[in-house]
């Protein structure tokens, strides 16, 4: 991979620091009058998720990392993996469970997610925006209770937990805003 | 394509030329004389870390000034007496949030006044500005501006807990490290300070202007070096921030050639080390202290920067009629 100086740190820049592969999210120039120039860059680590700090002299430079985000169908489960395959080409990519991270709570065959490619790995898996998913157990209805706002908690036949408006049952289908976790509204 | 357009609005361009105004009244008003010097020059600065930007004239590279300062010693040298300029000063490769490459520079001298009696100028020029900001149109009234005054070594010691005058240079890159990464295991004292300055310090200062004075020995730029009250060499350098950001860079002015020659020597040697083309000395400045400068003191102050914190924006293309990316 080609290595990138510290005036090419752009946003969304992916690169490798301490052997694990960044994408920059910011990166600031700074520098004292009559001093060294640095850049404060803010980076999060793609493995792990964790936001991090550096600070780098002007002119340093970072190797760049093998990472690739693209759309693929999540196809099944078979115990240890998560199979997505490209929709183009119909190549198929087994992601552990640590890749599949917290998308596997709103995973239902067939959906399209973007799977960042890590070494032509899967290294992370981020589910569609919105989903639709059945719920499979809440406590029972209450038939009427429309207007008032309480909520109660749903789990979905995904696994994940949700807050969902009292009348609500078992077998109704909600959809779901994945990235905040928030009940979207009922699918009829 | 709005690339045309400015990179500022119309209202804060009044501003920007009620600044001027306000600024060439506050001299006029101490009988110090405006001087418009070259902003093209047949040599340039030397510093370890200031790039030059160079052009051609009749065939031979010139270069655009990063301060007026070195034809301003040499109007001293003639005997000018207190002298201000405002203008444009330019520096290679400085572009961010508080950066451009082309810009307002105010710098002035006062003879027979050490580093001190300039920082209480500097106090009145800025606290006068923000006293009377709603008058002069230059923004909102505001609480009377707080001034603090700290030498180099306070400030430095209450944040990250050593001297930075006599610290070993081991302890300094630990430090370094900590706050960045390995790479800075080897660096030199006067980067390390900057880092950890900039990063660590600058964060901590109060609001308000903050004068810091008695910059370690290592970064003196072209201030006398002297020995503190704790019997360390400290170069008599200040520095002001307003609101935790850079704003002027004084000295009680170095006026020995042979010392001044020397100090260009030591910046051409870590030019070359850093791989930095190494710059022709300005042997006409060198004459000038020959002839003899007046004991004085002198500082530059970002006017962009100023007017930043005046109209409370957080990014120098806001004050500026065409910032870099639009010019």
């Amino acid at each position: 991979m080609a290595n990138y100086s510290t005036n090419e740190f752009r946003s969304g820049l992916k690169v490798m620091l301490d052997g694990d592969p960044c994408s920059i999210l910011e990166n600031e120039f700074v520098k004292p009058g009559k001093g060294q120039a640095f850049s404060r860059v803010k980076l999060r680590n793609l493995k792990t998720g964790r936001v991090l700090d550096k600070t780098f002299k002007s002119g340093e430079s970072l190797e760049g990392a093998d990472v690739m985000d693209m759309d693929m169908q999540y196809l099944y489960n078979d115990g240890d993996f998560w199979c997505f395959m490209e929709p183009e080409s119909f190549e198929q990519h087994q992601a552990t469970e640590s890749a599949v991270g917290d998308a596997l709570q709103w995973l239902s065959e067939q959906d399209i997610c973007v799977v960042t490619l890590y070494n032509g790995s899967p290294l992370s898996v981020v589910p569609p925006n919105h989903v639709e998913l059945e719920i499979a157990e809440t406590d029972p209805g209450l038939r009427g209770d429309t207007a008032q706002g309480g909520s109660k908690p749903a789990r979905l036949v995904t696994g994940a937990t949700v807050k969902v408006p009292l009348f609500l049952d078992q077998g109704d289908v909600v959809k779901v805003d994945t990235r905040t976790g928030e009940y979207q509204g009922r699918v009829k | 394509m709005n690339d045309w357009q400015p990179s500022t609005n119309l209202a804060m361009l009044q501003t920007r030329a009620k600044l001027f105004t306000a600024l060439r009244h506050f001299f006029s008003q101490r009988q110090i004389t405006e001087v418009d010097v070259p902003i093209l020059g047949r040599s340039t600065v030397t510093d370890a870390n200031i790039e030059s930007i160079s052009a051609v004239a009749f065939g031979d590279s010139v270069y655009l000034q990063t301060s007026p300062e070195y034809f301003m010693k040499r109007l001293l040298a003639a005997g000018s007496g207190d002298i201000y300029c405002l203008g444009k000063a330019f520096r290679d490769a400085e572009a961010g949030r508080r950066h451009n490459p082309e810009f307002t520079m105010l710098e002035w001298y006062r003879c027979d006044w050490d580093e001190h009696q300039l920082m209480g100028e500097v106090g009145e020029l800025i606290s006068q500005l923000y006293a009377a900001a709603n008058a002069l149109g230059l923004g909102r009234e505001s609480p009377p501006l707080a001034i603090h005054k700290t030498s180099y070594t306070d400030c430095f010691e209450q944040v990250m807990g050593v001297n930075p005058h006599v610290a070993p240079l081991s302890d300094l890159q630990q430090l370094a490290v900590a706050c960045s990464s390995d790479s800075w295991a080897n660096e030199s004292r006067a980067n390390c300070l900057d880092l950890l300055f900039s990063q660590q310090v600058e964060p901590q200062l109060p609001k308000g202007l903050v004068l810091v004075y008695d910059y370690p020995a290592c970064q003196s730029a072209l201030a006398q070096v002297a020995i503190n009250g704790d019997g360390h060499n400290v170069s008599r350098r200040f520095e002001a921030f307003l609101n935790g950001m850079e704003l002027a860079n004084g000295y009680f002015e170095l006026r020995d050639p042979t010392e001044q020659q020397r100090r260009f020597d030591q910046d051409l040697k870590h030019r070359v080390e850093a791989s930095r083309p190494a710059m022709p000395v300005d042997n006409k400045l060198l004459a000038a202290l020959e002839q003899g400068l007046p004991s004085c003191a002198g500082v530059a102050l970002g006017v962009d920067r100023l007017l930043m914190q005046l109209q409370g924006v957080d990014s120098i293309t806001e004050v500026m009629p065409f910032s870099w990316e639009r010019c």
